[in-house]
């Protein structure tokens, strides 16, 4: 039943996929991918997949639609027409290299195999010694946040960076919004009544959820990298519906800015720490005397750290587009 | 039913192909990060599927000690973080895109490089 759900599942995303890339109205092209990105939550879960789920669901279904709403509103909604000439050339390279990996397949493990070379390697013992090192159940948290916490490191300063970058590449140009543009944004939803009920009463759910799944990480689904996702949903909501000054006045741009340095720093800092009391960079075991309550003060600040420059990154790369005077 | 066991795997090549199809044959910029997207779904897919074992559950233990299948966390935990990074990245591409039709007023490649063709 589950593997049948599964199938269909895979066929509507191909189906999806399609229809994302043959629509000239880039406005449907965003929807599509949205429900894409729906789709492809609902497999991960069936793929036993819980933690990816959340995220996928949280930041492909909603932030990133967000995101490329906020750009269509500064340019074109449509393709230009004739778009797709000379079409022969790319359809023949992509379908000789689709043969070819798909040819490849035959010789995969099968899906689910547990003798697959996959779990061979070091994934057993992730398994063995997360509750053994961190008493911690979840897994994902585990590898995520200590085990390979440079990993990490490194993902969370790409995030700073192209939030840092969004903002710089749009902020300069035209600071002052028009009269009208400014009339438009400030006003946000405010004059349509059901989404500004519907859309209140949400936010402090989701907000609340972005907090359990911050502070509740290490024992089911949860983590910075999700709960980042779903509070800056929660405060994007919140600018939508009241307004982009609104929006901003809660978290202006120098505490956002400093939220989005601050919570990198907060996860060097946790290195270095370590460094401090002896240990490696990122070993958490000498944090305190107890190396497991060490191993858990060190993933609770770092995922503190994820959560804080996620949520103000993607707030931050938000403003950037809703701030923006649409081009004439 | 043996063939099903690399659906999962054909799904994978197929989006993977349909993303760089509107990569490399859709002019408009935006189709083209669309693309991008869905591209790097399919990767994502690739890797979930590798993850998963038959019989096992979400790699979060429940009862210590007791024998349970999981899922391999290693997988979740790459495209966990990659989803984060990846929205970052297409945020990144659309602020360029935006500069781009601010720019030149259009976001069409083709009507982009026409001055360049011409001179």
């Amino acid at each position: 039943m589950v593997t049948a759900f599964g199938i269909a599942l895979l066929t509507l995303l191909v189906v999806t996929a399609v229809a994302v890339v043959v629509t000239p109205n880039l406005f449907v092209a965003v929807m599509l991918m949205s429900i894409f990105s729906l789709l492809m939550a609902a497999t991960f879960f069936i793929l036993d997949a819980a933690d990816v789920a959340l995220t996928e669901a949280a930041i492909g279904a909603g932030m990133s639609t967000i995101l490329f709403l906020g750009a269509l509103a500064l340019i074109a909604e449509r393709e230009a027409r004739g778009s797709g000439r000379r079409r022969w050339l790319p359809l023949a390279v992509i379908a000789l290299t689709a043969f070819t990996i798909i040819y490849a397949t035959f010789d995969k493990p099968r899906l689910g195999d547990p003798s697959a070379p996959v779990h061979q390697h070091v994934a057993p013992w992730y398994l063995e010694q997360t509750p053994v090192l961190m008493e911690m159940s979840n897994v994902v948290t585990a590898v995520l946040a200590s085990f390979r916490a440079y990993d990490t490191l490194g993902e969370v300063l790409v995030i700073l960076t192209a939030g840092l970058g969004v903002m710089l590449i749009l902020a300069n140009g035209r600071p002052d919004l028009s009269r009208q543009g400014r009339a438009a944004a400030a006003t946000g939803l405010r004059h349509h009544l059901i989404p500004r009920v519907v859309g209140q009463l949400l936010i402090p759910f989701i907000v609340l959820f972005g907090l359990y799944l911050q502070f509740h990480g290490e024992f089911g689904p949860g983590g910075g990298f999700q709960a980042g996702a779903i509070i800056a949903v929660g405060i994007v909501l919140h600018a939508l519906l009241e307004g982009e000054a609104a929006g901003r006045a809660i978290l202006p741009t120098p505490l956002l800015v400093g939220m989005m340095a601050g919570g990198a720093l907060l996860y060097c800092a946790v290195g270095i720490v370590g460094m401090l009391l002896g240990g490696n960079f990122l070993d958490y075991a000498v944090l305190s005397a107890d190396p497991v309550a060490g191993q858990q003060l060190g993933i609770h600040l770092v995922e503190a750290g994820v959560g804080i420059t996620v949520t103000s990154s993607l707030v931050a790369a938000f403003h950037a587009f809703a701030d923006r005077e649409p081009a004439a | 039913m043996k063939l099903f066991g690399l659906y999962n795997y054909w799904v994978f090549a197929l989006l993977l192909m349909i993303g760089l199809y509107a990569v490399i044959a859709k002019p408009n910029l935006v189709k083209k990060l669309l693309g991008l997207s869905i591209f790097q779904s399919a990767v994502f897919l690739l890797y979930i599927s590798m993850a998963k074992v038959d019989g096992g559950t979400a790699p979060i233990i429940q009862h210590a000690g007791e024998p349970q299948v999981f899922s391999n966390p290693l997988p979740h935990v790459l495209i966990l973080t990659a989803i984060v990074v990846g929205i970052s990245t297409i945020a990144l591409g659309l602020a360029v895109v935006v500069r781009i039709r601010e720019e030149f007023g259009t976001i069409e490649e083709d009507e982009i490089q026409a001055p360049d063709r011409d001179r």
